[in-house]
């Protein structure tokens, strides 16, 4: 009984079990969706990494070779060859990274800014909450598509940009989901018994209510890196994305668009990689959504 | 021990809460005074809604109060500077109603108990040793196996997640803890080994109490002094076998003879109250109890509010026909 | 096996109103089978009033739907028994004949009142409903009915037209009580009524029972944990241990008599209000997981008198007298009794 002596110094260690995390995947391994949704993910992120080592950027996704132009899918060129002569199949996969990029930084960075703000409104209430929903709301009423395309105006073409344009406009929806979240968790005694022994408010705001608020907003973050993936298209398509030559999807579909006709192979491939890409981050969302919070599903 | 050299460790004077609602002004507490010696117990009974939450917490500042003085150690700490008030937090604690929603679900029993530790700098984060052994220390002081250290509370029944909140509460040596319906979501049975727990550590830890609840057997078994709250005032305080063999407020009356004792052939004559407190937002001027009153609604009750008077030795009433009973 | 629990036979003449006769219930998830209930029996007749008493899990709840077929499908099964109901199995009627007799011969009222009314009828409405149900009536008969049975039950008529955020929780639970009087059922059962109550407006809602029972002649089971409930209102008392009855008879026999070492245990964990010297025992340990519960006693574990061939296997009912049985191994033994000190009860 007595827990004084020597021997007790690895009692953490003694009694270690599984973690919360590993309860999450247990669940979440139950779901058959959410693992294919995962399994696809994880594919994109490898292509996403690896796709320089087999594919060279000069000579085989960029250089030019007019005599090859739009020649339909064959053995030699997979998903065919577009107007200058240039093989779709390295140009979709080198494309992976900049949508794997754009999809997780761009709703990363809403995230981010979303909790600090979303919180703070749902813990503090009054007046801070006052501006802060109302803020939101405001940035929430305009239009994804132009609010991207006045941000890329303005700090002009690049990818940092295009991250930047797109994550905006995901904010105001963190915001939203991370505040109602707080005022749930706000209320339980445990929040104020961190106050009872000392605790701030932004250590018990950061410590104690946001990790217990957590599940829905990662759900969030899953779900909306879909969706983020097709506005960095379409600002793309509208020739507000990255500048050529760089094989974004969006910006491949735009290229394609011109030659819908004699070479359709040409969108159809990159639109359905993004196609995959969103739909397996979306069924990825929903399975988390019931491995995280167990009680939805009964 | 410095607690001592005060007569009272606790003082509280005219405390009152008020809370902005869209209906009106809530008095949830409403001009409620009394004192708490070293080492005893104040229990503060009531139903729901009246008041007896809010006192708990405003004393120990985890609600703002409107107004009033709480002097603790001679010093009101409504006033006194926010390192001061710091350092007064080690020393007053609580322990929770609800044992499900009172501890972070996200932490382990280990972590939740040492959290006040290292956030007050008992121990050093760094000294692990020291942490481990103080807090399987202060496990079994409150009788957790150790086997529990990595436990998350969802895995554990009512009684032992009460263990824990008490752990938390007494790890920073307190002086004083406010009891909040402690054991009020716990089977009786498990009720039993709750309440013999903090008795223990009452008498070795020297720790002194509020203790609030519904439950009057409770309050009776626990509490040294007994104050009964009706509607945000306290209606009658007085040692507890006083109160309970002398009641002399109608409510408090009313409330002894509601308690359904496990006993048959006791079926004594109830003094039945009819209606149900009224409500707390923008009370009329006058006795609050007035309108379910048995005994005496003269044109006395409803004019002013009637004194906390000491009509014998220690025993406090506040009714305006207390004499003419 | 387990003898029917026949209480109060001493008068054969009458007909049990509800036999339950080796009720078994069991929840059955993915991996693990939860045993609710297990093996009772009981009895209860016309007018007459039976409490069920327990802790958390003890499976009464369970004991009690299973009386109107409702235990929660499909983890719920009935794995067998027989539930009759003035002469009718009920585990073996239809769900239209069931209909038919939920709210007309049986009705339930619950813990929480603030969930079992709807919020947007009126009350006088949802008492009226009730009666249509069951009775050949038209509208405006039907809503006389709800007013005199609000009037029954203390509350003005004319609050008929009022919706339940109108009403105080006390108030709320008398409606539902209301509702579930308003067919003038033989037996009510009512599950924790008044729990959620303060001690005051309690006391007033078990008085009202108390009338309600005496003029209408309901027989009521009254599920409850507070042994001061029971005696306040109970003829008969079952006292239920990890899905068993551990102890039943009359309010005399388990109060005065006590038999069993978990209700020894049950009363000497409740703080005397006329003595404050009496130190409470509580019952160590915990309840067994109904997943896994002990094959021989189930209270073995946590029991001061438990000895070897306790945990050992399956106890059968021992009766005490005609109305007292007592489920315990130790009285194999002729000289054994509970040590009861100071006598909890010699009042």
């Amino acid at each position: 009984m007595s827990g004084n002596d020597a021997a007790t110094l690895s009692v953490s260690k003694r009694y270690k079990k599984q973690s919360a995390l590993g309860e999450i995947w247990h669940r979440l391994k139950r779901n058959k969706g959410a693992v294919m949704g995962l399994v696809i993910f994880f594919i994109f992120v490898i292509i996403a990494l690896y796709s320089s080592f087999f594919v060279d950027y000069n000579t085989q996704v960029t250089a030019i070779d007019p005599s090859n132009a739009y020649k339909p899918p064959s053995s030699e060129h997979f998903f065919g060859t577009d107007n200058m002569g240039r093989d779709l199949f390295y140009r979709v996969l080198y494309g992976t990274r900049y949508s794997l990029v754009i999809g997780l930084f761009s709703v990363g960075f809403a995230l981010v800014v979303g909790i600090i703000l979303g919180s703070i409104a749902g813990f503090y209430g009054g007046r801070t909450e006052d501006i802060i929903m109302r803020a939101s709301d405001i940035l929430a009423s305009i239009p994804g598509l132009l609010l991207g395309m006045c941000i890329v105006t303005v700090l002009g073409t690049n990818l940092f940009n295009l991250v930047f344009a797109v994550g905006v406009h995901s904010i105001p929806e963190f915001i939203r989901v991370t505040r109602g979240s707080v005022l749930l968790v706000r209320n339980q005694e445990f929040v104020e018994s961190a106050t009872a022994i000392g605790y701030g408010s932004l250590k018990t705001l950061f410590t104690q209510v946001v990790p217990n608020g957590l599940s829905p907003i990662i759900v969030t973050y899953t779900c909306r890196i879909g969706s983020a993936i097709i506005e960095a298209a379409s600002l793309s398509f509208l020739g507000f994305g990255v500048p050529v030559p760089t094989p974004e999807w969006g910006a491949l579909i735009s290229d394609g668009r011109n030659y819908l006709r004699m070479a359709p192979f040409l969108t159809y491939f990159p639109g359905i990689f993004i196609m995959i890409a969103v739909l397996a981050f979306n069924i990825l969302g929903d399975g988390l959504r019931d491995a995280l919070d167990p009680k939805l599903k009964r | 021990m410095p607690e001592n050299l005060y007569e009272n460790l606790f003082e509280v004077k005219n405390l009152i809460k008020y809370f902005k609602t869209g209906k009106g002004i809530v008095h949830a507490v409403d001009g409620v005074s009394f004192t708490i010696k070293p080492g005893k117990t104040l229990g503060i009974v009531g139903e729901s809604g009246c008041g007896k939450s809010t006192t708990g917490r405003c004393i120990i500042r985890l609600i703002e109060p409107t107004s009033g003085e709480i002097i603790y150690k001679g010093r009101d700490i409504c006033k006194i500077s926010k390192a001061e008030m710091t350092k007064a937090r080690k020393e007053i604690q609580i322990i929770f109603q609800d044992p499900y929603s009172s501890l972070n679900p996200r932490k382990t029993v280990s972590q939740i108990i040492s959290e006040p530790l290292l956030h007050n700098r008992i121990i050093d984060r760094g000294d692990k040793d020291k942490l481990e052994s103080r807090i399987l220390e202060l496990m079994e002081t409150v009788g957790l196996a150790e086997r529990l250290f990595n436990s998350y509370p969802h895995e554990l029944d009512g009684g032992r997640r009460q263990r824990i909140g008490i752990a938390r509460a007494i790890s920073m040596q307190p002086d004083f803890i406010v009891c909040d319906e402690p054991v009020s979501a716990l089977d009786v049975s498990i009720q039993a080994q709750i309440l013999n727990l903090l008795k223990r550590l009452q008498t070795e830890l020297g720790l002194t109490f509020i203790f609030i609840t519904h439950n009057l057997s409770v309050v009776n078994y626990f509490a040294d002094d007994i104050a009964v709250m009706y509607l945000g005032q306290v209606v009658e305080k007085a040692p507890a076998e006083e109160l309970f063999d002398n009641p002399l407020h109608p409510y408090t009356k009313a409330l002894l003879s509601a308690i359904l004792v496990p006993e048959t052939g006791k079926k004594r004559n109830r003094v039945m109250l009819h209606g149900e407190p009224s409500s707390p937002i923008d009370p009329p001027a006058g006795c609050r109890f007035s309108k379910r009153c048995n005994f005496h609604v003269s044109a006395l009750c409803v004019p002013r509010d009637p004194p906390l008077v000491e009509i014998s030795q220690n025993h406090y009433v506040a009714c305006h026909c207390i004499e003419r009973q | 096996m387990a003898e029917e629990t026949t209480i109060d036979r001493v008068d054969d003449s009458e007909e049990f109103l509800l036999e339950v006769k080796n009720l078994t219930v069991h929840y059955v998830l993915e991996t693990e089978r939860v045993e609710a209930v297990n093996d009772i029996s009981f009895s209860l007749k016309k007018g007459r009033t039976i409490g069920l008493v327990g802790e958390t899990g003890a499976g009464k709840t369970t004991a009690a739907l299973s009386i109107l077929n409702l235990v929660p499908g499909p983890l719920g099964v009935i794995e067998s028994g027989e539930i009759v109901l003035s002469g009718n199995n009920v585990l073996k009627l239809s769900p239209k004949q069931l209909e038919k007799i939920r709210g007309k011969d049986v009705s339930m009222i619950f813990q929480d009142p603030m969930t079992s009314l709807n919020p947007v009828m009126t009350v006088g409405d949802q008492i009226a409903e009730s009666v249509k149900l069951h009775e050949k009536v038209n509208n405006a008969a039907a809503y006389r009915r709800a007013m005199e049975m609000l009037e029954l039950v203390g509350i003005p008529g004319m609050r008929a037209s009022e919706y339940p955020h109108q009403f105080s929780g006390g108030m709320k639970q008398r409606v539902v009580i209301a509702i579930a009087l308003a067919c003038n059922p033989k037996l009510l059962i009512a599950d924790e009524p008044t729990t959620a109550l303060d001690v005051t407006i309690q006391a007033q809602v078990l008085d009202m029972i108390g009338q309600l029972k005496e003029k209408f002649g309901t027989a009521i089971v009254m599920i409850t944990h507070d042994l001061g409930v029971v005696a306040e209102i109970c003829d008969e008392v079952a006292v239920m241990y990890a899905g068993k009855i551990v102890e039943s008879g009359t309010l005399d026999d388990v109060f005065n008599h006590t038999t069993h070492p978990y209700t020894e245990g049950l009363f000497y964990s409740i703080p005397k209000i006329n003595n404050k010297k009496a130190s409470l025992v509580p019952i160590p340990g915990l309840m067994p997981d109904p997943t896994k519960l002990p094959k021989g006693c189930a209270f073995a574990p946590r029991c001061a008198y438990a000895f070897e061939e306790c945990s050992a296997d399956k106890l059968s009912l021992r009766k005490i007298n005609q109305t007292h049985s007592v489920l315990c191994r130790a009285y194999d033994n002729p000289d054994f009794h509970l040590n009861l000190k100071e006598g909890h009860n010699n009042a």
